[in-house]
């Protein structure tokens, strides 16, 4: 599965990354590059093998829906580049 | 003074008690240490302050004999552990700044049991890669490099470069693909990664949550097992930390090994396996078999597909869990115009290379369509590299390998920078373990010939690093043995 260049873009898109154009055909070859080497486990039948999501063999376990903490806006905004009365601040995002 | 430094945490916990020295004494010759060797780059910020401060502490305790497990020892933390107030940036420019408002369940074990903060050890930035060399920070050196400088390994290349050189007395890293293992086996020094679920990963910075694990960095096996029994252990506010008891790892060293069962599995023999290392996996074979234990030929035949496979569920991992570097709640932040120009400036300025490529794997086999292809084809992949552990498992009780395929290679080597492949393929021997979810340690062999360290790698059963305790305690009597002839 090779890709083209629009779908480089398309991930940089969805990744919130930006490729200057003169960089595109280079991650380009790169992606293809990767993507076929890690083709090589269409090799291994995995028929009837169920994913394998978690090594944790346990269920996760539940707590009690319970505040267990709280008070803590200062510490949240500590190390926010920008904030405002106790809020982060972002760009407008209406117009 | 700086003969202090060479002491093994045991030794100097003993000389401690003794009032041989005192705990400011100690860290001062760390501290000596560290600014001697600032060449090294192991340390992304020095913290003498606080482990002064944190000494006088100590030595207060052992004056009334309320003395900790670890009381007095200074430590260097690797830059993915969360400390309060302390800079942590994962070593990646998109953290710029960052003070962490609280402690990782890891770090503050190890506070609690007065252990001391020398300052935070340099790695690859969010521990993507093998080298050190995806740093913000720029490379750590290898303390063996001769002529030309060598790396320290990766991603944990900070700790392992300190606990080696003597700028801390051990170190936490973190291992998601043998991070904690390959630096050990490059800079000559023990390090394990636990079982998954072991220690808690609260307050780590997220890289690939089900493959991430914190572990000790230190000069031997029973500094390994000192350090690793103070950082595990159940904790609420770790989803997948595990409810396992706690063993005293210390119990296992020195015990007779007989009738112990080592597996060795052929497919870590591939075609093209350097000499040396063949040759000292050989000879780590002989040393525990000449002791009792009984070596049992073994295969894993999905090893060959396990890079792959870490390299589809890694990078997934990866993407998700850096969304949140978005330049609106903490860290650097470029302005742009929209939401998601700043989003995207933010983002694109603040990763590095190595980071932009795994996120936009990651981002591809996670997006609609390619989805089925390749990660949910990587996760069942995965489910059989992990059967075949358990498969031979029932026919050993631990397995030896090499760790890594060569020993430290020059910073900035030509064909690692052509194919990012080629730097993955360090991690041929250890990112089974990680998928797997098994605890693995690495310690020292011997050195190549051209003198720089080689190490060997046991893999033990979930939840049984005593066995790999025990194993690797023999392993490294006999190796030390021999040092000295």
């Amino acid at each position: 599965m090779a890709i083209d260049t629009e779908t480089v873009k398309r991930v940089a898109f969805l990744s919130r990354l930006k490729i200057e154009d003169d960089k595109i055909k280079e991650a380009e070859d790169e992606f293809n590059k990767i993507l076929n080497w890690v083709e090589q486990l269409n090799e291994v039948n995995t028929d009837g093998v169920e994913p394998l999501v978690s090594v944790n063999d346990s269920h996760l376990i539940l707590r009690e829906d319970a505040v267990s903490d709280g008070n803590q806006s200062q510490a949240v905004l500590k190390n926010a580049p920008q904030a405002q009365y106790g809020y982060f601040t972002v760009p407008k995002v209406v117009e | 003074m700086s003969d202090l430094t060479k002491l093994t945490i045991a030794e100097a916990l003993d000389g401690l008690k003794k009032k041989e020295f005192s705990a400011v004494e100690l860290t001062q010759a760390y501290i000596k240490e560290m600014e001697n060797k600032r060449r090294l780059n192991a340390y992304v910020l020095e913290t003498p302050e606080i482990a002064l401060a944190q000494a006088r502490v100590s030595d207060e305790k052992y004056a009334n004999g309320t003395n900790g497990a670890l009381e007095g020892i200074p430590l260097g933390i690797k830059d993915l552990f969360c400390t309060k107030d302390i800079r942590t940036t994962a070593c990646s420019h998109i953290l710029d700044g960052f003070e962490p408002q609280y402690e990782s369940t890891v770090t503050s074990k190890l506070l609690n049991a007065g252990a001391s903060v020398l300052g935070k050890l340099n790695m690859d930035e969010f521990a993507m890669g093998g080298s050190n060399e995806t740093s913000y920070y720029g490379p750590v050196v290898n303390p063996w490099s001769k002529d030309k400088d060598l790396v320290a390994g990766g991603s944990s290349g900070g700790s392992a470069a300190a606990v080696a050189a003597g700028m801390c007395a051990g170190a936490t890293g973190t291992d998601t693909g043998g991070s904690i293992r390959q630096p050990s086996a490059f800079c000559g020094v023990t390090g394990i990664k636990p079982t998954y679920g072991r220690c808690s990963r609260y307050g780590i910075i997220a890289f690939a949550s089900s493959l991430d694990q914190a572990g000790p960095i230190a000069k031997d096996v029973r500094d390994c097992a000192l350090l690793l029994k103070t950082m595990s252990g159940y904790d609420a506010k770790d989803s997948t930390s595990a409810k396992a008891e706690v063993p005293d790892f210390e119990k296992f060293l020195g015990q007779d090994i007989k009738g112990l069962r080592i597996g060795v599995p052929a497919e870590y023999r591939p075609e093209g396996l350097n000499e040396e290392i063949a040759a000292y996996w050989d000879k780590g074979i002989e040393i525990l078999k000449a002791r009792g234990a009984e070596i049992v030929n073994i295969s894993l035949p999905h090893t060959k597909y396990a890079l792959a496979t870490y390299y589809i569920v890694a990078p997934a991992e990866a993407s998700s869990n850096l969304a949140r570097y978005d330049g609106l709640r903490f860290g650097l932040r470029v302005p742009g115009e929209h939401l998601d120009n700043m989003y995207i400036n933010s983002r694109t300025e603040g990763f590095g290379k190595e980071v932009k490529r795994r996120i936009m794997i990651g981002t591809y086999v996670l997006s609609a369509g390619y989805y089925d292809a390749y990660y949910l084809k990587a996760q069942k992949v995965r489910r059989l590299i992990r059967q075949d552990f358990l498969n031979a498992f029932e026919k050993c009780d631990v397995i030896l390998t090499p760790t890594a395929p060569t020993a430290a290679f020059p910073i900035g080597d030509k064909s690692m920078a052509e194919n990012p492949i080629n730097m993955w393929l360090n991690d041929v021997f250890t990112v089974s373990v990680n998928l797997a979810g098994l605890p693995a340690m690495s310690l020292p062999i011997g050195l190549s010939k051209e003198g720089l360290p080689l190490g060997l790698q046991l893999i033990g059963k979930a939840f049984d690093e005593a066995t790999i305790f025990k194993a690797a305690d023999a392993l490294e009597a006999d190796v030390k043995f021999m040092e000295k002839k």
